[in-house]
Order: C-alpha cells, then sequence, then structure tokens
C-alpha cells in the first residue's frame, strides 16, 4: 500500500495532509475548551451563590462509581496513545498492535458508559433527579444536580462519539480496510480522545468530591 | 470597459468545464465538495432567510405605521419580530459574508484548490439546512416570542412559545459556522501558494481568519447557553431558576460573551471586503496594511472583553461596569484606525463609482456612524437613558444593516462577474446602491431621535407623539426592500443576457482575478507563485502616470 491511498484532495502531499488533520483538530478542541469552560463557569458560579447546597449534594454521589470510571477513562487514554503512537511509527511490524490498542480503548470506553449507566440508576433510585421529589433539602443541591445530569450527559456523548470514531478505526484497521502507518486519522482520533479524558480529570473533582474533604 | 482582451504574457486557453458546468445535474451539486459550489449553496440558503426575516419585518414596520396595534395582536407581534432576531443573525448574518465569500474566495485568494477539508465544508452547509428547518418548524408550529437574546427566566419558566425550537435551531446552526470556521482557519495556515506570505495576505483573508477565531471559541459559549435554556425548559433541570438557587443573570453573561464578538463575527468580514474594493476603484493601495492587519486582529481579542456593556441595567456590579465601559471605548480605537485608513486609501486616487465603490463607501460611512453612536451606547449614564429604547435598535442596525448587509452587497457585485462569468447592468446596480443608502437612513436614523425621546422597543403600540418617526421608518423601510430586491432581478437577468465578463472586469489585482471568470474546478490551471505584495495598484506618494505601476492599469489609464 502506498502513500496515495491516504492522499485527499487538496493536499498536494500527505506530510502537509497529516499536519493539515492536525492542526485542524487542535482548533475544534480549542472550541471544545470553551464548551466545557462555559459549563465549569456555570458550576462556578452555582457554587460560590450556594456552598452548603453543593456540599450537601456532593456527598450524595457515589464516589465509587466516579473513581472506577477515573480509572477506566485514563487507563483506555494509554492504550490509545500507544496506537497513535504505533501508527506513527510507520512499521508495517506494529500493526497488530495497533489493531489490538484501538479495540482495547473501544471496550474500554464501553466499560465506562456501562459503569456510567450503572450510576444513573441508582441516582434515579435515590431521588437525584431535580424535581418535585427531589431527595436534598439544601438550598441549591437542586443546581448541583441538574448541573451533575448536565455536563456528565455532554460527557458521556463525547465518549459515545469516540466509541464510533475509534471502532470505525479499529475495524477498518482490522480488516485491513485502511492502512494505519503514518494514518493521521489515527492522531487525530487520539487528539480527540485525551481531550474528552481531560474534561473528565475536571468532572472528577467537581462532582464527587465536594463534601468529602472535611467528612 | 471589459479587458477579455489577453494580459502580456498570458497563454489563450483551451476548452475545459468551469465549476457551474463541471457537472449539470442537482445531485452533482447537492454531493459536491467544491468551496465555489458549496459559496452558491449558501447563498441560495441565506438569500432564502434573509427574504424571509425581511418579510417578518415588513409585517412590524408595517404594524407600526399607526401607534394602535391594527393589525397584530402583541402575541403575534412579539413572535414577528423575534423570528426576524432569530434568522437574521443566526441565519443570515453570521454565516452571509464566512459562508459564502468566504467559502468561494479565501481558496482563490491564497492560491489554493479548495479548502482544508472539502468533506467538512459540504457536511457544515447541511447542517445549516437542518437547522433552519428546525427554527422554521419552530415559526410554523406557533413561534417564539422571547426576542433574538432568549434572556431567562422568561424563556425557560414563562414564555407559552416554541423557545425549544428555536433554541434547538440556533444550538445547531453554530455547528456549521463553527466547522466552517475551523475549516477556514486551517486554510489559511497550511493551504497557502507559495510565496503568499502572512503580510501579503488580501485584508478579505485577514478578516476570515480573525473572524473565524471568534466563532471557534465564542459559539462554543453560546451553544451552552442555549444547551442551558433547553435542559431547563423541556427536562425541568434548574439552571437559572432563583427559587431554587439558580442565577439568570449568568444567562445574560453566558449569552453575551458569545453575542458581543458575534457583532464582530458579523463586521469583520465587511470590513475585509471593503478594504479589497476600495483600492481597486480607487486605484491606490491600501493605506498602512499592518495596521489595517494589527487592527483586525486588535478587533477580534478586544471583542471578548467587552460584553458587559450590555448588562449596565442588569445589576451587575458598577465597577464591573465601569472596565466594560472602559474597554468599550478603547475598542473603538482599531475601528477608527481602519475608518481613517480607508479614507487614506482614497487620498489622490483616480475614484471611480462603479456599484460595488458606491456599496462600500456606504458602509464607510453607515459602519462611521453606527459606531459612533456606540459610543454613546458605551457610556453609561447615556446607556441606560436609552437602553430597551430604539435608540439601540438604530445603533445596531446601522452596524449590522448599513455596515454588514452593505458590505454583503458590495462583496456580491464586486464578485459577481468572477463567480458567474457574466456582467450585470451597471447603471441599475448604481440605482440600486444609492437608493438602499436613502432607504437605509430613512429608516433608520429617524429610530435614533424616537429612541433617544424614549420610544421602548418591542412594543407593538407606542405612544402618538411618536408616530412621525415610526412613519418615516415605515416608509424608508418600503424604500429599502425594493432596493434589496432589485439586485434579485438583475443579477437573475445577467445570468442568462449579461455580457461576458472576462477574467479581469475591474482591472484587480489578487489571484482571484489571475484565473479564469467562472473559475476551473480546480481554481488554477497552474499552481499560482506570489512574488509581490497584495494591493498592487499606484503606490503611496506617487501620483498616477508615474513610477513603477502595473501593465494593465497603465493602460487603462491611457484608455
Ligand atoms: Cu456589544
Amino acid at each position: 500500500m502506498s502513500d496515495t491511498e491516504i492522499l485527499q484532495e487538496p493536499w498536494a502531499r500527505v506530510s502537509r495532509q497529516r499536519e493539515g488533520a492536525t492542526f485542524g483538530i487542535w482548533v475544534f478542541l480549542a472550541t471544545e475548551a470553551l464548551f466545557f469552560g462555559a459549563l465549569f463557569l456555570t458550576y462556578a458560579i452555582g457554587r460560590i451563590e450556594n456552598p452548603a447546597g453543593f456540599v450537601a449534594a456532593g456527598r450524595e454521589t457515589d464516589v465509587f462509581y466516579g473513581t472506577l470510571n477515573t480509572a477506566i477513562l485514563l487507563t483506555s487514554s494509554l492504550t490509545m496513545a500507544v496506537a497513535s503512537q504505533a501508527a506513527a511509527e510507520g512499521e508495517a511490524a506494529l500493526h497488530r498492535l495497533v489493531v489490538w490498542c484501538l479495540g482495547a480503548t473501544v471496550l474500554l470506553a464501553l466499560a465506562f458508559l456501562v459503569v456510567k449507566g450503572f450510576e444513573y440508576r441508582e441516582d434515579v433510585e435515590k431521588h437525584l433527579v431535580p424535581g418535585r421529589d427531589f431527595a436534598i433539602v439544601e438550598r441549591g443541591a437542586q443546581i448541583f444536580f441538574a448541573l451533575y445530569w448536565i455536563i456528565t450527559g455532554v460527557h458521556a456523548i463525547h465518549v459515545s462519539v469516540g466509541i464510533v470514531l475509534i471502532s470505525r478505526l479499529w475495524i477498518m484497521a482490522a480488516t485491513r480496510r485502511m492502512k494505519v502507518e503514518k494514518n493521521p486519522q489515527i492522531e487525530v482520533a487520539g487528539l480527540y480522545w485525551h481531550f474528552v479524558d481531560i474534561v473528565w480529570i475536571f468532572v472528577y473533582p467537581l462532582i464527587y468530591l465536594p463534601g468529602r474533604a472535611t467528612g | 470597459m471589459t479587458t477579455d482582451t489577453l494580459v502580456a504574457g498570458e497563454l489563450p486557453l483551451g476548452e475545459r468545464p468551469d465549476y457551474l458546468r463541471e457537472g449539470r445535474t442537482v445531485l452533482s451539486w447537492l454531493t459536491t465538495t467544491d468551496h465555489k459550489r458549496i459559496a452558491i449553496l449558501y447563498a441560495i440558503t441565506i438569500t432564502f432567510f434573509f427574504f424571509l426575516a425581511g418579510a417578518a419585518i415588513a409585517l412590524v414596520r408595517l404594524e407600526l405605521f399607526t401607534p394602535n396595534g391594527d393589525l397584530f395582536s402583541n402575541d403575534t407581534y412579539n413572535r414577528l419580530f423575534s423570528f426576524h432576531g432569530i434568522v437574521m443573525v443566526w441565519f443570515f448574518l453570521v454565516p452571509s459574508i464566512p459562508t459564502v465569500m468566504g467559502n468561494f474566495l479565501v481558496p482563490l485568494m491564497i492560491g489554493a484548490p479548495d479548502v482544508a477539508f472539502p468533506r467538512l465544508n459540504l457536511m457544515s452547509w447541511y447542517i445549516n439546512v437542518i437547522a433552519g428547518v428546525f427554527t422554521i418548524y419552530a415559526v410554523i408550529a406557533g413561534g417564539v416570542d422571547t426576542g433574538w437574546t432568549f434572556y431567562t427566566p422568561y424563556s425557560t419558566m414563562f414564555s407559552n412559545s416554541y423557545v425549544l425550537a428555536a433554541a434547538f435551531g440556533v444550538f445547531t446552526v453554530g455547528f456549521s459556522t463553527i466547522a466552517t470556521a475551523v475549516n477556514m482557519i486551517t486554510t489559511v495556515h497550511l493551504l497557502r501558494a507559495p510565496g503568499m506570505t502572512w503580510f501579503r495576505l488580501p485584508l478579505f483573508v485577514w478578516s476570515i481568519y480573525a473572524t473565524s477565531i471568534v466563532i471557534a471559541l465564542a459559539t462554543p459559549v453560546l451553544a451552552i447557553s442555549l444547551l442551558l435554556v433547553i435542559a431547563e425548559r423541556w427536562l425541568g433541570l434548574p439552571i437559572f431558576d432563583p427559587a431554587r438557587g439558580g442565577d439568570p443573570i449568568l444567562f445574560q453573561h453566558l449569552f453575551w460573551f458569545y453575542s458581543h464578538p458575534a457583532v464582530y463575527i458579523m463586521v469583520l468580514p465587511a470590513m475585509g471586503v471593503v478594504s479589497e474594493i476600495i483600492p481597486c476603484f480607487a486605484r491606490r493601495r491600501i493605506f498602512g496594511y499592518q495596521f489595517m492587519v494589527y487592527a483586525i486582529v486588535a478587533i477580534a481579542g478586544l471583542g471578548f472583553f467587552v460584553w458587559g456593556h450590555h448588562m449596565f441595567v442588569s445589576g451587575q456590579s458598577p465597577f464591573a461596569s465601569l472596565i466594560f465601559s472602559l474597554l468599550s471605548f478603547i475598542i473603538a480605537v482599531p475601528s477608527a484606525i481602519k475608518v481613517f485608513n480607508w479614507t487614506a486609501s482614497l487620498y489622490r486616487g483616480q475614484i471611480t463609482f462603479e456599484s460595488p465603490m458606491l456599496y462600500a463607501l456606504g458602509f464607510v460611512g453607515l459602519f462611521t456612524t453606527g459606531g459612533l453612536s456606540g459610543l454613546f451606547l458605551a457610556s453609561i449614564p447615556i446607556d441606560i437613558h436609552v437602553t430597551d429604547t430604539y435608540f439601540v435598535v438604530a445603533h445596531f442596525h446601522y452596524i449590522m444593516v448599513g455596515g454588514s448587509v452593505s458590505a454583503f452587497f458590495a462583496a456580491l457585485h464586486f464578485w459577481w462577474p468572477k463567480a458567474t462569468g457574466r456582467l450585470y447592468p451597471e447603471s441599475w446596480a448604481r440605482f440600486a446602491a444609492l437608493l438602499m443608502y436613502f432607504g437605509f437612513n430613512l429608516t433608520f436614523f429617524p429610530q435614533f431621535v424616537a429612541g433617544y425621546l424614549g420610544m421602548p422597543r418591542r412594543y407593538a403600540t407606542y405612544p402618538p407623539e411618536f408616530q412621525v418617526y415610526n412613519v418615516m421608518s415605515s416608509s424608508g423601510a418600503a424604500i429599502l426592500a425594493a432596493a434589496y430586491l432589485l439586485p434579485l432581478g438583475y443579477f437573475t437577468w445577467s445570468l442568462f443576457y449579461g455580457r461576458k465578463a472576462g477574467n479581469n472586469p475591474w482591472d484587480a489585482t489578487g489571484l482571484e482575478w489571475s484565473t479564469t471568470s467562472p473559475p476551473p474546478p480546480k481554481n488554477f490551471d497552474h499552481e499560482p507563485r506570489v512574488d509581490h505584495d497584495p494591493y498592487d495598484y499606484h503606490p503611496q506618494g506617487a501620483s498616477a502616470g508615474i513610477g513603477s505601476r502595473p501593465v494593465h492599469q497603465h493602460e487603462r489609464d491611457l484608455r
């Protein structure tokens, strides 16, 4: 397989095309940073205005599921990084490693969603959905949980998009319909996936740690 | 004044299809990845939205002809102006110059065969259409009455209209604009032709580049603010509900963090257009090219830090108001630099008044008026006096309609021959340009007065002493409507009967004029090389007839 299979309009050279793909995804991630940034700002305002409510509500989140998911997601970041680096090496011998790592990333991401699903079910059972029979009485706790559902929901949508992107690459690579060596798509998917993980690193302390440090 | 003759050294080209004739089926248009065709697709959709939103405001102006509410209920009236605002801002103004002119021109101007991500480009048009369908659905279902600003808690808790569909439409169209922005930024960074250095870029490219950065950094915040409105209204998740600890003012902060930079999303590309046209019809290099670039970048950057001037009466801290007021005054400096430089570019020029130039000069005058009235609004005491009056309405229409829409029409007239290969009837075009200028001022200048005297915006009825201003305004709107419809007529006519334009009907410099009209699918028959600065007209200080000048310009002067 030659480079010309990867080359697309309007690029003249594959190296330039790869540069373009990476550059484009960085710009997109800047957009995403402001997207989540605005959510975190909303959280910050809510917390400043309702400190007691946020502490009371934070205590009700499930820190076990949250921590487990953090571990899962960070591991998936590792497998994705290996896949991306192995592909960038450009060695045909590393093809299998790339396929394995892409597969592992997809499975870990699915595991994250499954755990999240269990957590959501418990939250619903504990009446942690804002509304008439909401479980916590402190003022502002409903704001916390509104943001809990929105932030984790938006994050889960990003995880799902990542799963679709990476599974596609995984299937194409496994069936050898796509060349993985120096393929810019793997690096692009990798950058996106790392971003989704970094967002979670911010989400974790905001959601699971309030009200826990001081007991 | 066509120059179909070949410039020395240019070889006659053999027959090959241009981008318009490359594929003739509708499907070939709907699946195209050619940036020029996508620009045409956008042109069609934004024209549709422009006239749709224009029709809504025509009804509003009809209602305002008399002080009493004769035609519509207050509810209907609210829905009409809301629809006008939402569609004009997000489905016409924001995409207008970037997606139509930017898409068409940026690759041509930098010597690239296409944008960096052609399929993403097509996808962004489809997202735009889907978002438009949602918004139109909101209207057919019964309309939305929040105004274009979707302020909470009205939009989340009290409005009895189709806020969800409209908010979702605007939320979605944001992705379309972001996709175009990512495309433009990457294209300018990585697809410039050999020799096309950053400081040889035409100012139009600079303006689209800066606009795209603003779009990429501001639009996600709008998306979040609308997402939160949707979550509260639809899922009952309280964010802005004060009874449960939420903060409705936070919405205004998020909304204006986008919507003030959005003013520059709408006006920076217009400035870029005017910077191309004025040098061409004054036969002058642009005055202070580097300052123009720095001014663009300064406006784009400072634009992020002035949003609070929309909230002087919201109860925000007076210290915040003070800072926002100061910064709003400061941002007038780079804007003024641009106005002075355009004027200085005219100095000792051989000015001719072709229709694009008329529109461009109209832009300078109207933008200056709008900008100066903006300084009134940046000063807190005056702003408090005229908040939510027609003074504000007049101010932002001077910037957005007088400024951006005039520039959009300037661009249409300037690059129409390039895009279609045809010339339109020039005298009709000049007439339309003058009519537009006259109609615009008749519509909006009286609103400054009415607003200053205290006429509030967004009401279907008003005290009778304001009628004279409203009659002027409504008559102006009728003239304006005619001025907008005229080009639709003669442009369509020119497609079939217009004279052939030739490659460069205006004797303009710039790479887009070096290829054929209409350009071939990949823009250039040979990869262009650039070895000189932009705006290769008479250099500063040299009068016409002296100094080294491009051959075609010399020939033009002899004629
Ligand atoms: Cu503003």
